[in-house]
Parts: C-alpha cells; sequence; structure tokens
C-alpha cells in the first residue's frame, strides 16, 4: 500500500528525491579534499532518512538503491568501477545499503500507522456526524408522526367524552403535524430527485418580478418582513419556474428563521450583463465565516436547537442553481447578516418594451 | 336540484374512503373504482357528472384512460396527481382533462375545482355581462369595469380575459391560450402570453404583485378566479 495513490505524484517524488541525491554527491565531490569516501556515505545516510520521513517508499528505496551504487562508483576506491578492493569497504558497502532500505521502509511503516490512526479519527468523527444528521432527521420526521398518531388515539379512544374545545384541538394538532411532515418529506424527495441526476428543468419565460412576488406572498404572514423593490427594467428570463420558486421560497424561509423578528429581509433582482442575479440578504447574526462553506452540504445546519428544518433548504438551492448553470455565494451583509447571491446565465427577452399590437 | 354524482377512480382505499366522505358532506353521491377497468364500466353503465381520476393506476396509466373517456364522455374529469412533474399534467390536460389536482390537497381547494368543473359544463354563459367580485365584464358592449370604474383594455387583453374567465376557476394551459388568442403557430411563444398577463394583471387586478383573479400554475398555465 502506498500513502499517496496517484502514480504521477509517485513519478515526481522519485525524480525529487534521485535530484536531491545527485545533488549531495556533486557537493561531497567538491568537499573531497575534505573527508573521506566513509564519511560521504553518512551524510548520504542523513539525507536518506530526511527523504524518507517526506517521500514514499518507492521513492525512497530507488533513491536508496542509486546513492548505493553512486557511492560504491565514484567514492570507494578505485573510483570509477563498481569494483570494492578493500574487504572492509565491501561489508561497508553492504552495510549501506542494508541501513539505506531499513530506514526507508522503517520511516514508511511508522507513517503508515499515523496514517491509520488518523483514519479512524476521521471514521469516528464521520459516524458522530452522521449520527447527529441521523437523530434530527428522525426527529424531524417522528414527531409530526407522533403528533398525528396519538391525536387520532385519543380522539378514538375518548369519542364521546372529549370537550368540543378538545376535539378542535386535537384535529388542529393533526392538521400541523401533517403540514410539517408535508414539508419534510417534499425536502427529502427534491433532494432525492437532485442526487439521481435526473432533474432536467424545464425552461420558459418567466416575468422575475412576478416569480419573486409569488415567492413573498408564500411565506403567508411572514411576508411583511420581506422588502422587495420591482425591477421593472428586468428582461423575460428563460427558467424553471417551479424550480426557481423553490429556491427563493429556500432563500426567504432560511434568511427569515435565521434573523431577529423585528429585522427586514432584502431581496432584488437585476442584470449584471448577461448574467441574472437574484440578492437575498438578511440582518440576521450572519454566518460564521469557517461554515460558510458548509452551509451548502446537505443536512448541514448552522444551528441545531432550531426545529422545523432539516438542513436540506440550502443544499437543494444549490443544485437547482447548478440545474441553471448557475452558482451562489454567500457575503456577509452591512451591518450584520448574510447576503445570498444567485448569478445564472438565463436566455433574455426584451419583448415586453416593445409595443406590437 | 338532484344530486349530483362523482365517480372516484384510485387504487388507493384511503383516499377513496377520504373522497367518499367529503363528496357525500358535500351533497354529492360518490361512486367508487378501483382500477382502470372498472371505472369504464361503472362509468360507462352510469354516466356520472363527474369522474376524479388518479394519473397512476394499476392496470393502465390514467392518461390513456381518460383518452379513452374522452371518446364519449362529455363531463368534466379531474385528474389527481401525485407526481410534481408538470409534463403529465399538460399531457392529461392536452388530452381533454377539465383540471387536476395534486396530492395531498386541501378540502375545500378540491370542492372549488369541481364546483368550477361542473359549473363550466353545466351553463353556458348566456348573459353579456359577468360578475366576478370587484370585475364586471360586458362582452357585448366589450367593456370591463372594477368597482363601477370603467378600465381601458387593448382588443387582445380583452380576448384574453374572456377566455380566461370563461373558464372561470379551471387551469388553461399556455398552449391552448396561446392557440385560442394568438392562433395555430403560437404556441410556443410563451413570452407574449406572460407580457399580456403582467400587463391584464396590472389593470384588472387590485394588488398586481398579489394577484386575486389571474393565478399563474407554474409550468402548466393561468387559472382565472
Amino acid at each position: 500500500m502506498l500513502l499517496t495513490n496517484n502514480k504521477y505524484a509517485i513519478g515526481k517524488q522519485t525524480l525529487c528525491t534521485v535530484c536531491i541525491m545527485i545533488l549531495l554527491f556533486v557537493i561531497a565531490n567538491f568537499l573531497n579534499e575534505y573527508i573521506s569516501y566513509k564519511a560521504v556515505a553518512l551524510l548520504s545516510l542523513f539525507a536518506l532518512s530526511i527523504i524518507a520521513m517526506i517521500f514514499d517508499i518507492v521513492p525512497v528505496l530507488i533513491a536508496a538503491t542509486l546513492s548505493a551504487f553512486i557511492w560504491n562508483f565514484f567514492f570507494i576506491p578505485p573510483i570509477f568501477t563498481f569494483h570494492i578492493s578493500n574487504t572492509e569497504d565491501v561489508l561497508l558497502f553492504a552495510l549501506y545499503f542494508a541501513i539505506a532500505l531499513l530506514n526507508g521502509i522503517l520511516s514508511y511503516k511508522i507513517r503508515l500507522a499515523q496514517k491509520a490512526s488518523r483514519d479512524k479519527e476521521e471514521q469516528e468523527r464521520s459516524i458522530q456526524l452522521y449520527n447527529t444528521i441521523f437523530n434530527s432527521l428522525s426527529h424531524e420526521l417522528r414527531t409530526p408522526i407522533a403528533a398525528i398518531m396519538g391525536s387520532a388515539d385519543t380522539f378514538q379512544e375518548h369519542f364521546f367524552t372529549l370537550s368540543d374545545q378538545h376535539k378542535r384541538d386535537l384535529l388542529q394538532q393533526i392538521e400541523i403535524a401533517s403540514t410539517r411532515l408535508n414539508n419534510q418529506v417534499e425536502n427529502l424527495l427534491k433532494m432525492s430527485r437532485l442526487e439521481s441526476g435526473t432533474l432536467q428543468p424545464s425552461l420558459d419565460w418567466c416575468d422575475l418580478n412576478e416569480l419573486v412576488n409569488t415567492s413573498i406572498h408564500n411565506q403567508q404572514e411572514r411576508a411583511s418582513r420581506i422588502l422587495f423593490a420591482q425591477n421593472e427594467e428586468m428582461p423575460l428570463v428563460k427558467l424553471d419556474y417551479g424550480l426557481m420558486i423553490t429556491v427563493l421560497d429556500n432563500l426567504l424561509i432560511n434568511a427569515l428563521n435565521y434573523s431577529a423578528t423585528d429585522t427586514k429581509v432584502e431581496v432584488s433582482i437585476n442584470m449584471e450583463e448577461d448574467t441574472t442575479v437574484i440578492n437575498v440578504a438578511d440582518n440576521g447574526l450572519g454566518i460564521p465565516k469557517e461554515e460558510i462553506e458548509a452551509v451548502f452540504q446537505k443536512f448541514y445546519r448552522v444551528d441545531r436547537k432550531q426545529t422545523g428544518g432539516n438542513g436540506l433548504g440550502l443544499a437543494i438551492v444549490d443544485g437547482l442553481v447548478k440545474a441553471h448553470n448557475g452558482s451562489i455565494i454567500i457575503q456577509p451583509n452591512s451591518p450584520t447578516g448574510t447576503q445570498f447571491i444567485v448569478r445564472m446565465p438565463l436566455e433574455t427577452s426584451y419583448i415586453r418594451n416593445i409595443k406590437y399590437e | 336540484m338532484s344530486k349530483r354524482t362523482v365517480l372516484v377512480i384510485d387504487d388507493e382505499p384511503q383516499i377513496r374512503k377520504l373522497l367518499q366522505i367529503t363528496l357525500e358532506s358535500n351533497d354529492f353521491i360518490c361512486k367508487e373504482a378501483e382500477t382502470a377497468k372498472e371505472g369504464l364500466i361503472i362509468a360507462a353503465n352510469h354516466p356520472p357528472d363527474l369522474i376524479l381520476l388518479d394519473i397512476q393506476l394499476p392496470d393502465k396509466d390514467g392518461v390513456s384512460l381518460l383518452k379513452e373517456l374522452r371518446s364519449w364522455y362529455n363531463h368534466p374529469i379531474i385528474m389527481l396527481s401525485v407526481l410534481n412533474d408538470e409534463s403529465f399534467i399538460v399531457k392529461a390536460l392536452d388530452q381533454g382533462a377539465t383540471d387536476y389536482i395534486r396530492k395531498p390537497f386541501r378540502n375545500a381547494e378540491l370542492m372549488a375545482r369541481i364546483r368550477s368543473a361542473l359549473r363550466k359544463t353545466d351553463a353556458p354563459q348566456s348573459l353579456s355581462e359577468w360578475v366576478f367580485d370587484d370585475l364586471q365584464l360586458n362582452v357585448a358592449t366589450r367593456t370591463v369595469k372594477r368597482n363601477g370604474e370603467l378600465i381601458k383594455l387593448t382588443a387582445t387583453e380583452f380576448n384574453l380575459l374572456v377566455l380566461l374567465s370563461k373558464n372561470q376557476g379551471c387551469v388553461l394551459t399556455h398552449q391552448f391560450i396561446l392557440k385560442e388568442i394568438w392562433g395555430v403557430g403560437f404556441q410556443t411563444e410563451t413570452q407574449y402570453l406572460r407580457v399580456f398577463i403582467g400587463t391584464l394583471r396590472k389593470k384588472i387586478e387590485t394588488n398586481p404583485n398579489k394577484p386575486a383573479h389571474l393565478l399563474t400554475e407554474s409550468g402548466i398555465g393561468y387559472r382565472f378566479l
């Protein structure tokens, strides 16, 4: 087993180690007057030890073998031959070769053990993350189911003794729970459709002002927190209306959920040359810099305590924007909060500005 | 007026039960069929006033059954669908479905669809003046008033409004509207439709950003309420 899987990297590493060894011998050659060929062997072994700490096993063994022969050929008398006349030199050469190889192998084994323990830690961390995700998803799915089953049971068991008020409450619980369950299932279905790679946006002309207004009204009583100045200069753009409504709904839900109820969420749309830009800005706490990348991962949640979410909203947004060949970035908003900026290269039509009747 | 009969063709017993209770409590007679075959037999023997047809059936897909039914059945057919795929729904509407509703649905919404669909086939508009809440439409004088005030519409805008309001409560596909208003060859020119709907909304809606009459059915068409 190699520490690096890349064959190209192995080749590069080999070249690198060989160069280092050759350089070392060239320098040693200039120091010829001051040090004996035996000291050169020690220097070379020292260099090999360092190389073994950095490079993979194959380049190290190649460098070790090569260096043994270079040492023999250029340094052990008689020089410029592979022949060794002195018995002690034969022993030295054999030992050099053995130590160089052993050195390489031992360093490699130590590093392999280190890597194994690192992998194990990483695996444990990912199991822990998976468990957290799984627990939160189970919670989000089972809570509404429990509410529905429990309410129905109580209704049936105490049909004749329940007060009208209690009956109404139980029915309301069923309604709230099933709506919540429906949202969760919708998101999971959208996510799995995205992941299956079969999602094909069906593009059609759309008035983006209308789309934003529709999404704002989807937020019901929270719509009053959303500010949107229509952009009358916007052309018609070609996109999948249903998918883009989901993008905006999720961005708005997210912005509303993660900012205080007395703050506003601002939406704007405009064209940057041929790119359609949608900006959703809130004055919430903002997303910590180190978490910005992670928020688009599925099941990731900045604040796990908040109920009703499942960490899929932004992952779905990301997928749907990509399905429109677009991109989404996060920028801090001033004075506080977050801006989500969606950029998409959509086909445009300025037909609305033409009078043609 | 005697009670109307609705035939439910759906393979899910739970949905049939729910629809039966809902329909009966709204003064309809409910008949049930589990399969396409059973549905065809019941529809042929005792033609109901309206059919609720699931888009996926065990023995046949709902759209094929719809096609078969439409060769002789002229009353409304409303499709029930669990699919999010709009192309299926558009296909069903093109094949003669009167309307559609997505599962899970709210009962009030379903009943509104059923009533609109029945109204569409029952009473051809004979009066020249139609009233929709704040809107008054006069097809004889070709005028529209909102809260008594005259609204200026172009010829195309007026035709569009008449087409949509004639089908009050029922969805109309983009292609259908384009063909009816602009004629054959314009079915794919949805950008015209967007522009006209936009200007029409500005003229007839109290709040064009939150339309009460001209509703968008994402990926399918428009519905006039």
